[in-house]
C-alpha cells in the first residue's frame, strides 16, 4: 500500500505499462557503464593526499600540458566561432555550386575517425604537404608544433558551431533585418545591432560545445603535434604517458582536472543551450 | 507627403505581382489596399517602403524619384505583419532603436532620445511598459510599440502591413478605432495593407481594391461599397447575390424572359446582375423571371439566407437570398426574387 | 505566411549566387539596394573565406587520406588491407562495433520508453546523465576502465581469483566503445518521442494491446528512422574509436587492435601507404554514414511534417 502510494507520487499515473522496467534497467545500466567507471576516478583519487595530488596537477610538465590543452582549444573555438560564423552565413544566405556537398563536409568531423583525421591532418600540413610545403617557404611549420595542435582542433570543432548556429540564422525572421534597414540602420549596423544580437546565444553555445570537445581531443592531435613535453604535449596524452609508466596516481590526477572541467563546461552548456532556446523562440 | 506610383510592374519569376499599377496617395491621407492574398498588395507596399523593387515603373515622393533610395534613406515608418520586434532590446530600446542608429550631424543626445521615445509611449498608451521586453507582451501591445517604433523616426509616409492581422477579433476592433483617432492627431500620410473589408471601410479616407496584380477601383469606403466599379469589387466588398443574365438588343434577358431591368450600359452578351443581399426582394414568382423552388433555408444569428433553384436556360442556378426580417419560407415552395439595386456587368460564359 | 511568400519569391539572396548579382545589376541603375543582402563584392569574399576555410580544414584532409592511400597503386592498397594483421584488425574493429551497437540500441529504446512515456521528477538530469560521456575525454574514459578492471583496479582482487580478463583484451575495448557511444541512440530517440505524446499508445492499450505488442507495433514504427539514425552515428563513432580504445587496448598485433589502433601503428613504423590504406576504408565508412544521414534527415523531415 505504502509502496504503491509512494510511486504514484513519484511520476503521475499512466494507462502505459513498463515504467518500473525500464526505468529499473535504465539505472542499472547507466551506473554500470557511465556513472560506476566514472566514480572508480573519484574513489582512486581520493587515495592521494590533498599534497600530492596538488604536487601532480602543479609539476611543470603537466601544468603546461594543461595550458596546451585548454590554450588551444579556446584559441580553435575562438577561430570556429569568427569562421563558423562566416560558413553558417554563406551556406544560409547565399547560393553557389554544389553548396549542399558543401553543407553534407561539414559533418565530416563528426563521422571521420580521430585517428584518420590526424594522420591526414599531418600529411597534409607536413613540410612536404600540399599546405604545409606552400607555407614552410613563409617560415611557418604546422605539422609537430602547436601550430598543428590548432590546426586539428579546428577540424575537430568546426562542427559543432556550424551546426548550432545554422538553424538559428536559418529561422531568424527576415522582417527584423527589413525593419531595421527602415528604421535607417545600414547594413553594418543591423548586422552589429539585430542579426548579431539574435545569433549570439548560438554562437556562443557553439563556441562552448567546440571547446569542451577540443579540450579533451586525442586523437587527432596526437599524430600532427610532435608531443614534445613542454610545447606540444596536451593533457590526453600526459594521462596516457602517465599509464604507460604504471604512475597511476599521476595519471588519475591528470584526468580527475580534465573530467571536473569537462563537468564544469557541460553546465555552462547546459545554461547557454537553454537561454538560446528562450531567445530562439519565435514569440517569447 | 504625396506618393506616386507610375505604371509598376513586378514579377516573380512567372507569377506577376503587380500589372502596369498607378495611383496616387495624397498627403496626410490614410488610404488601405485592399485584396485577397496573391492580389499584389504587400508587393506594392513593400516596393513603395523600399523593401522591393519594381521590374518597370516608378515611385515619386513628393514628386522626387523614390527608387535610387534604398529604403533607410526614404524615411519611411513601416509596420511589420509581425511586428518584427528586436527581442533581445525592451520596448524603450526598441522605440528608441531609429534615433540611435543616426550618424554624424542627424545625431541626437541621449536627452532628446529619450524624451522623444517617452512621448511616443505615452502618445501609444505603453509608457508603463518601457522596460519589458517583447517576449512579455501581448499581441496588442506589441502592435502598439511596432507603430511607436516606426513613428520615432518622424517617417514621411508611415506604411503598415496587415498590422491587425495577427490579433484576434475584440482587440482587433480596439486597436482601428485607435489607429483611426491617432491618424487624426498625428496626419501622416499613411499606406494600409488588409484583406480584411471592414478593416479597410472604417479606417481608411480612401480604399484601394486590388486583385490579380491590378487596381480594381480607387474611392471612399462609400464609394467601393455603394457604386463598385467591376464585378470584381462587388464580390471582394460586401456580400453579394449573382443572378445570371443577358444582354439582347440592349435589353437584360433571363433565359427567354425579358426582365425589365437597366442593362447599365452593358454590351450584347451573357451578364451578371450583383446586388446586396439587402437589395434584393422576396415577390411572388409570377412577378419576375427570377422565381424557382426554395431548397433550403439556414439561420446565422440575426440573418437567414435560402437558397433558391432558378431554371435557367443552361441549366438550373442556385441562388443566395436574404431571408427579411418576419418572413417564413419553406422549402420546397416556389418564391421569386426582385433586384431593387443591383448593378450589370458583363460576364464570361462559364459563369 | 508573409515570410514564407517573400521567400519563395525569392529575395536576392535566396535566389543564387548568380542570379543575386544579376538582381543587383538590376538595382544598380536604380542606385537603391534590398535591405537583406550584401554588396555583390562582400558576398563573393565571404563565400570564397567560406569555402577556403572548409577546403583548407575539411576538403583536404579528406582527399588526402584517399591520394597517400593510393599514392603507389592499387597493388599496394589492396595488399596493406589483405594483409593478416589488417584482416584481424577490422573483423575486431566489426565485432566490437556489432557488441556496442546493439547494447546502445537495446539501451536507447528502453531509456527512451522510461524517459519520454512517463512523467517523474529529476527527468532532465537523467538526460545530463546519459549525454555525459559526450563531454568526457576519450583517454578519460578510458582509463576510468583501467582504474576499475586494470592490474591495480579496484576489482583487480576478484577478476584475478576468477582469471577474468578486461582490460587489454576484448572486453574492455567492448566496454571502452560502449562507453564513448553510449548517448548516440538514446540522444535521437527521446526528443522525438517526447514530442509525439503518448496518445497513440494511449489509444493502442484501450484497444487492448499489450504493452509489448503497442511497443512494436506503434511505438517502434513511428521512431525507426530516428532509431536508425542514431544506430548509423552510433556505429560510425564505435567502429574509429581511438582514444579510449588505446588506453584499454594494450596494442597486440592481431589480437587487440582495432582499425583506428592498427593504424597507428603502421604510421609510427611509417608504413605510411598502409596506413592510409587502412585509413581510407574508414574514411569511406564516414562517407557512407553522411549519405546515409542526409537520406535519414529528409525522411525524418518529412514524417516530421
Amino acid at each position: 500500500m505504502s509502496l504503491s502510494s509512494s510511486r504514484i507520487a513519484f511520476r503521475q499515473q499512466s494507462v502505459i505499462p513498463g515504467f518500473g522496467l525500464t526505468m529499473g534497467l535504465t539505472l542499472t545500466w547507466l551506473g554500470l557503464i557511465v556513472l560506476l567507471p566514472l566514480s572508480a576516478l573519484f574513489i582512486k583519487t581520493s587515495e592521494l593526499s590533498f599534497e600530492r595530488f596538488i604536487a601532480i596537477v602543479t609539476a611543470a610538465r603537466t601544468l603546461h600540458a594543461l595550458q596546451v590543452s585548454f590554450g588551444l582549444a579556446l584559441a580553435a573555438a575562438l577561430v570556429n566561432v569568427v569562421f563558423g560564423a562566416i560558413v553558417v552565413w554563406v551556406l544560409v544566405r547565399y547560393e553557389f555550386p554544389f553548396k549542399k556537398g558543401v553543407d553534407a563536409l561539414i559533418d565530416i568531423p563528426f563521422a571521420l575517425p580521430t585517428a584518420v583525421a590526424g594522420i591526414a591532418l599531418t600529411a597534409l600540413y607536413a613540410e612536404n604537404g600540399w599546405v604545409g610545403s606552400l607555407l614552410a617557404p613563409l617560415g611557418i611549420q604546422v605539422s609537430f608544433t602547436p601550430l598543428g595542435i590548432l590546426v586539428a582542433l579546428i577540424f575537430i570543432g568546426l562542427p559543432f558551431v556550424v551546426r548550432t548556429v545554422q538553424p538559428v540564422l536559418a529561422d531568424l525572421d527576415q522582417e527584423l533585418e527589413e525593419a531595421a534597414a527602415s528604421l535607417g540602420a545600414t547594413r553594418t549596423q543591423t548586422l552589429i545591432k539585430v542579426v548579431l544580437p539574435s545569433i549570439w546565444p548560438a554562437l556562443l553555445t557553439g563556441f562552448a560545445l567546440a571547446f569542451a570537445r577540443a579540450v579533451g581531443e586525442y586523437g587527432s592531435v596526437i599524430f600532427i603535434a610532435g608531443n614534445l613535453p613542454g610545447v606540444s604535449e596536451i593533457a590526453p596524452l600526459l594521462i596516457v604517458i602517465r599509464l604507460e609508466e604504471f604512475r597511476y596516481a599521476d595519471a588519475t590526477a591528470i584526468a580527475t582536472v580534465m573530467l571536473l572541467a569537462s563537468f564544469a563546461l557541460l553546465l555552462v552548456i547546459n545554461r547557454l543551450q537553454r537561454w538560446a532556446e528562450l531567445r530562439g523562440s519565435r514569440h517569447g | 507627403m504625396t506618393i506616386d506610383v507610375v505604371g509598376v510592374t513586378k514579377r516573380f519569376k512567372t507569377f506577376t505581382a503587380l500589372d502596369h499599377v498607378s495611383l496616387t496617395i495624397r498627403s496626410g491621407e490614410l488610404v488601405a489596399l485592399l485584396g485577397p492574398s496573391g492580389s499584389g498588395k504587400t508587393t506594392l507596399l513593400r516596393i513603395i517602403a523600399g523593401l522591393e523593387w519594381p521590374d518597370t515603373g516608378e515611385v515619386r515622393f513628393d514628386g522626387e524619384d523614390a527608387l535610387s533610395r534604398s529604403v533607410r534613406e526614404r524615411n519611411v515608418g513601416f509596420v511589420f505583419q509581425h511586428y518584427a520586434l528586436f527581442r533581445h532590446m525592451n520596448v524603450f530600446e526598441n522605440v528608441a532603436f531609429g534615433l540611435r542608429v543616426r550618424r554624424g550631424a542627424d545625431k541626437l543626445p541621449e536627452a532628446a532620445i529619450r524624451g522623444k521615445v517617452n512621448e511616443l509611449l505615452s502618445l501609444v498608451q505603453i509608457d508603463w511598459l518601457a522596460e519589458r521586453y517583447p517576449a512579455q507582451l501581448s499581441g496588442g501591445q506589441r502592435q502598439r510599440v511596432a507603430l511607436a517604433r516606426a513613428l520615432a523616426i518622424s517617417p514621411r509616409v508611415l506604411l503598415l502591413d496587415e498590422p491587425f492581422g495577427a490579433l484576434d477579433a475584440k482587440v482587433r476592433k480596439e486597436l482601428r478605432r485607435w489607429l483611426r483617432h491617432l491618424h487624426e492627431e498625428l496626419p501622416v500620410t499613411s499606406v494600409l495593407v488588409t484583406h480584411d473589408q471592414e478593416e479597410a471601410l472604417e479606417l481608411a479616407d480612401r480604399v484601394v481594391v486590388m486583385g490579380h496584380g491590378r487596381i480594381e477601383q480607387v474611392g471612399s469606403p462609400a464609394e467601393v461599397y455603394d457604386d463598385p466599379a467591376t464585378a470584381f469589387v462587388h464580390d471582394f466588398i460586401g456580400e453579394t447575390i449573382a443572378l445570371p443574365g443577358e444582354v439582347r438588343g440592349g435589353a437584360l434577358y433571363f433565359g427567354a424572359h425579358a426582365l425589365g431591368l437597366d442593362p447599365q450600359g452593358v454590351a450584347d452578351g451573357p451578364a451578371r446582375i450583383l446586388a446586396r443581399p439587402h437589395d434584393v426582394d422576396l415577390a411572388d414568382p409570377g412577378s419576375t423571371p427570377f422565381a424557382g423552388k426554395v431548397l433550403a433555408v439556414r439561420t446565422f444569428g440575426p440573418t437567414r439566407r435560402a437558397d433558391v433553384e432558378l431554371a435557367g436556360e443552361t441549366g438550373a442556378v442556385v441562388v443566395e437570398a436574404a431571408v427579411p426580417h418576419g418572413q417564413t419560407l419553406e422549402p420546397g415552395t416556389r418564391v421569386g426574387l426582385l433586384p431593387r439595386r443591383y448593378k450589370v456587368f458583363t460576364s464570361p460564359r462559364a459563369t | 505566411m508573409n515570410a514564407l511568400d517573400h521567400t519563395a519569391h525569392g529575395h536576392g539572396a535566396s535566389e543564387g549566387l548568380p542570379s543575386a548579382l544579376e538582381q543587383s545589376h538590376a538595382y544598380a541603375h536604380h542606385g537603391g539596394r534590398p535591405a537583406r543582402t550584401e554588396p555583390p563584392a562582400v558576398r563573393i569574399a565571404l563565400t570564397v573565406i567560406a569555402l577556403a576555410f572548409i577546403g583548407l580544414f575539411i576538403g583536404l584532409p579528406l582527399i588526402t587520406v584517399f591520394y597517400e592511400a593510393l599514392k603507389r597503386g592499387w597493388a599496394a592498397y589492396v595488399a596493406a588491407l589483405i594483409e593478416p594483421d589488417a584482416l584481424a584488425a577490422i573483423r575486431l574493429t566489426l565485432i566490437v562495433a556489432a557488441i556496442s551497437v546493439v547494447a546502445n540500441l537495446i539501451f536507447g529504446l528502453v531509456a527512451a520508453w522510461a524517459i519520454a512515456k512517463f512523467e517523474f521528477p529529476g527527468k532532465s538530469l537523467l538526460i545530463t546523465l546519459i549525454d555525459l560521456p559526450f563531454s568526457v575525454s576519450p583517454v578519460v574514459a578510458g582509463l576510468i576502465y583501467v582504474l576499475l578492471f586494470g592490474a591495480q583496479g579496484l576489482f583487480a582482487a576478484y577478476l584475478q581469483a576468477w582469471d577474468i580478463k578486461i582490460i587489454f583484451a576484448l572486453p574492455g575495448i567492448v566496454l571502452a566503445t560502449i562507453f564513448v557511444t553510449f548517448p548516440f541512440v538514446a540522444r535521437e530517440l527521446i526528443p522525438l518521442m517526447q514530442e509525439q505524446g503518448t496518445s497513440e499508445e494511449e489509444a493502442a492499450i484501450s484497444l487492448g494491446a499489450s504493452g509489448l505488442s503497442t511497443f512494436f507495433r506503434v511505438t517502434l514504427p513511428n521512431v525507426k528512422w530516428a532509431l536508425l539514425y542514431g544506430v548509423l552515428l552510433c556505429n560510425a563513432r564505435a567502429m574509429g574509436e581511438f582514444g579510449a580504445v588505446s588506453v584499454v587496448s594494450g596494442h597486440v598485433r592481431g589480437l587487440t587492435n582495432t582499425m583506428p589502433l592498427h593504424i597507428e601503428i603502421l604510421y609510427n613504423e611509417y608504413q605510411f601507404v598502409a596506413s592510409f590504406a587502412v585509413a581510407s576504408l574508414l574514411a569511406l565508412l564516414a562517407l557512407v554514414t553522411l549519405i546515409a544521414k542526409t537520406i535519414l534527415e529528409h525522411r525524418l523531415a518529412e514524417e516530421d511534417r
